[in-house]
């Protein structure tokens, strides 16, 4: 339950909460909580990361409304208890770069065919360094 | 219903030059509250109202379920309050000030008042008057802090602390609300320390509220939209934008009630929308103040 490694950029112009989000999803994502595993209390957190209370609020309304954790009166929150929920987040982390990918590509003006090939060649220079 | 640590209803003072004019404000239990307002706009004077050392002329204020000023002795034990101009006996030790107060108030805790010593880096044996001044202001709060009132109250609490303190007085302010039954007011035109800490946000100038709300559901609301207008066409100023800057082909329309369908109706008025953005509390101050200073003047 440790929040220890969480951090919020003042210089990251997305609102607090969603940094909350992205933070929580990004563990989900890498396997550090598990299914079903706890997240600390609103308050706990909201202590922790020196925020306010209303803000972990709304990152955890979000985050369940997203299916990534369920909130029970009284109980707490945890991690949705839904196989296979780590690789849907980093799924839907690849579709947001892609699209970004897109939409810089249609400002350039460039073709399909040309973001392809460039992808392409992108993954070539990535496996390269990796062998050295 | 929620509890209310804190309810002024109507309430006005007049002076010669400055009038305070029907503030409602609310603090519940449990929440940190921010003021903000520029110099000279009320914050003050209402936090000295509602401590009951400024009587309001007309109007009710409620603290902890005490009616100010009348019932302001029984509503002091379980209030904190610290300011700017609080004096501390300069040719005292923090020693001295802390057995002092903790004569005074049954519950001071000795434990955490040593633990925030530590924390602030304050010499329990050197007079007051060789502290820096972020050292007084510790002091003070440090004061404060160990009755673990129920309410704290507190006048910039940040102004003037170089980084490094007012990131210590951030972070005990917050843990104090690891209690649900506490609450804190605080005023500040420190924008930032506003907007990481607190739950509600309240704004005030020239003597009246102009704003209050949840901190979440104001960020959420208000919006710069970047827009490339086609030559010869002027934007409409519609419902939720309260102020659109034009020149030449570019504009940027401030939205105060943002829905994404503002987006399209500017687009099908033959605009093209580059960016939709944040705007930080502090822009948003400053946005509020100047337009709803424009509204009283029209």
């Amino acid at each position: 339950m440790s929040s220890d490694a969480f951090m919020i950029s003042q210089s990251d112009k997305r609102p607090i909460y969603l940094q909350i989000m992205e933070q929580i999803k990004r563990r989900v994502a890498v396997g550090d909580w598990p299914e079903s595993h706890p997240l600390p209390s609103i308050r706990q957190l909201a202590v922790d990361l020196q925020v306010s209370v209303i803000t972990v609020k709304r990152a955890y309304l979000e985050l369940e409304r997203e299916g990534v954790i369920v909130t029970q009166q009284g109980k707490g929150s945890r991690v949705a208890p839904n196989p296979g929920l780590g690789m849907r987040l980093q799924q839907q982390e690849l579709q947001k770069h892609l699209e970004q990918a897109i939409r810089l590509s249609a400002v350039l003006g460039l073709q399909h065919e040309e973001l392809e090939d460039r992808l392409r060649e992108v993954s070539d220079n990535v496996a390269a360094k990796e062998q050295q | 219903m929620t509890d209310l640590a804190i309810k002024l209803d109507g309430v006005g003072k007049s002076y010669r030059y400055f009038t305070l004019d029907n503030i409602h404000l609310e603090v519940p239990a449990g929440q940190i509250v921010g003021l903000i307002g520029p110099n000279g706009a009320g914050k003050s004077t209402t936090i000295r109202i509602l401590l009951g050392l400024v009587h309001q002329d007309r109007g009710d204020v409620r603290v902890l379920g005490h009616r100010m000023p009348a019932e302001q002795i029984a509503a002091k034990w379980d209030i904190g309050f610290a300011s700017e101009d609080m004096r501390l006996y300069e040719g005292m030790t923090l020693d001295w000030h802390m057995g002092f107060i903790r004569s005074i108030y049954p519950k001071w805790d000795a434990a955490y008042a040593q633990l925030l010593q530590k924390r602030f880096g304050l010499r329990g044996d050197q007079p007051i008057k060789g502290f820096s001044h972020g050292q007084r202001v510790k002091a003070t709060l440090l004061l404060v802090l160990a009755r673990k009132p129920r309410l704290l109250v507190l006048d910039e609490p940040t102004t003037g602390l170089d980084p490094v303190a007012r990131h210590e007085v951030l972070r005990e302010l917050t843990a104090v609300m690891n209690d649900e039954g506490r609450s804190i007011l605080f005023s500040s035109h420190n924008t930032q320390d506003v907007e990481q800490i607190s739950d509600q946000i309240t704004f005030i100038d020239r003597g009246r509220i102009i704003d209050s709300m949840d901190k979440e559901t104001y960020l959420d609301r208000w919006r710069r939209l970047r827009l490339e207008v086609p030559s010869g066409v002027e934007l409409p100023l519609l419902p939720g934008i309260i102020r659109i800057q034009q020149n030449g082909r570019l504009a940027i329309a401030t939205a105060n009630a943002f829905v994404p369908e503002l987006a399209n109706a500017y687009e099908n008025t033959g605009a093209r929308v580059h960016s939709v953005e944040n705007m930080t509390l502090e822009e948003i101050f400053v946005a509020n103040v100047e337009h709803s200073r424009e509204e009283v003047e029209v």
